[in-house]
């Protein structure tokens, strides 16, 4: 049985599923990697040299040194895998999130402390809410 | 026998474990947050459990794509605190019940749930966040832990109603142990928080609040939700809140048609880092 389409209906969101991890596992477990300090210093010393020990595809090389996070889950990424690039780089899971969503961190850290991003208009692609385009659009 | 007494909901946000670490829980930002958990500690001293059944994920810590179990119990002796890339939480190692998680195991895959049974793992921030919260900063654990992972990372993750059904059956097999014990079972993250892409940032209190309303006096009307309204209404991470079932699933009046459980503490506050923080303590009728 495949996955309810509406999962593809939500803005501004890509579910991580079988499809998503067949497309990003090399991506994902190159990420996972990184949970070594010898790795993390490797990938340091050259990213492209470390990258290209690794099974994939070119767009996903550019996405990892360009920190295109979004991009990098358009082509399989998944957060928690993708959080070790921030941890490498000595970024927050705050800042990550808030770098997804075309925001400075201090905005992003503001609306986060008036509440959060509504979910008034978020809901289906198509409503009128501030999550609805993608962040090159914006 | 082995009685479960409580059950105990929770958040288990990263930052919050770092806060906790650097010493920042009096900060005017984290000092709400924190003060939600100050209950618990006059509490367990009247509640001391000798065993904790806690239901958790792993965030790409120990299960990489290699292995995504889709339900797992730790039935190991202990378990370290992981190295998540900024290195490992400086809290204790946690110490597992090895004959009691076997007899779980035991009796739940016989009521046809197939779990995955791992001896060797290291526990992430989605377990020892909620232990700190709770104990706050100790030099051991007060009890025993059993730690139970659920995918709820690559879709499709267990329904509701699954996650549910499979906290019937633990609350079954606990209460046939033989040994005499008090045993706790926690359920851990959310709130509603999503940490991807441009709708990054998302929380809903209004769902968040029916959720915690709807898992106290409905559970069973609460697990036909389906994962679909859990991602578009609580954020793609907000997922997690299937796992609270499990821990509710164990509870007297779904195990056995037994009295509704008193709530003994109810918090909710918003944010921390990228989510919203939501604690209960449900206590089964003496």
């Amino acid at each position: 049985m495949a996955l309810d389409k509406e999962f593809t209906q939500i803005p501004g969101t890509t579910v991580f599923d079988a499809d998503q991890s067949r497309k990003g596992y090399w991506l994902n477990q190159f990420c996972m990697s990184l949970m070594k300090a010898d790795n993390r210093a490797r990938f340091k010393a050259d990213e492209r040299l470390y990258l290209d020990e690794w099974k994939m595809t070119e767009e996903q090389k550019q996405a990892v040194l360009a920190r295109d996070l979004n991009r990098c889950i358009e082509l399989g990424g998944n957060i928690y895998f993708l959080a070790k690039i921030g941890a490498t780089d000595g970024r927050s899971f705050q800042q990550m999130a808030g770098g997804m969503t075309g925001m400075t961190e201090q905005e992003y850290r503001d609306m986060m402390i008036r509440g959060g991003r509504t979910i008034e208009g978020n809901r289906r692609i198509g409503e009128h809410g501030d999550a609805q385009r993608p962040r090159k659009d914006v | 026998m082995a009685r479960i007494t409580a059950s105990l909901y929770t958040s288990h946000i990263p930052a919050v474990g770092a806060a906790f670490d650097l010493g920042k829980t009096k900060e005017d930002y984290w000092k709400p947050v924190f003060g939600g958990y100050d209950f618990d500690k006059q509490w367990m001293k009247t509640h001391k459990p000798d065993v904790i059944f806690a239901v958790y994920n792993d965030h790409a810590t120990a299960f990489s794509l290699a292995m995504i179990p889709t339900f797992a119990i730790m039935t190991g002796p202990e378990f370290n605190p992981a190295d998540e890339g900024y290195g490992a939480r400086p809290v204790p190692t946690v110490i597992g019940d090895p004959e009691l998680a076997s007899h779980i195991a035991s009796e739940v895959i016989q009521q046809d749930f197939d779990l995955t049974m791992v001896n060797e793992i290291d526990v992430d921030h989605g377990l020892t966040v909620p232990l700190s919260c709770v104990f706050g900063e100790v030099e051991a654990w007060p009890c025993k832990i059993i730690p139970f992972a659920v995918n709820v990372v690559q879709h499709p993750v267990p329904s509701g109603a699954r996650c549910l059904a499979l906290g019937r059956a633990i609350g079954k097999a606990i209460m046939s142990y033989p040994e005499d014990i008090n045993v706790h079972i926690w359920g851990t993250g959310g709130m509603s928080h999503q940490l991807q892409g441009p709708r990054a940032g998302l929380i809903n209190k209004e769902w968040d609040n029916k959720f915690l309303d709807r898992l106290i006096d409905d559970p069973m009307g609460l697990a036909k939700t389906p994962n679909i309204e859990y991602v578009r209404e609580a954020g793609s991470e907000g997922i997690e809140l299937v796992m609270w079932l499990v821990a509710r699933g164990a509870m007297a009046d779904v195990v056995a048609g037994g009295s509704k459980p008193k709530v003994a503490h109810r918090f909710y506050h918003v944010p921390a880092s990228n989510t919203a923080v939501g604690h209960l303590i449900l206590e089964n009728a003496a």
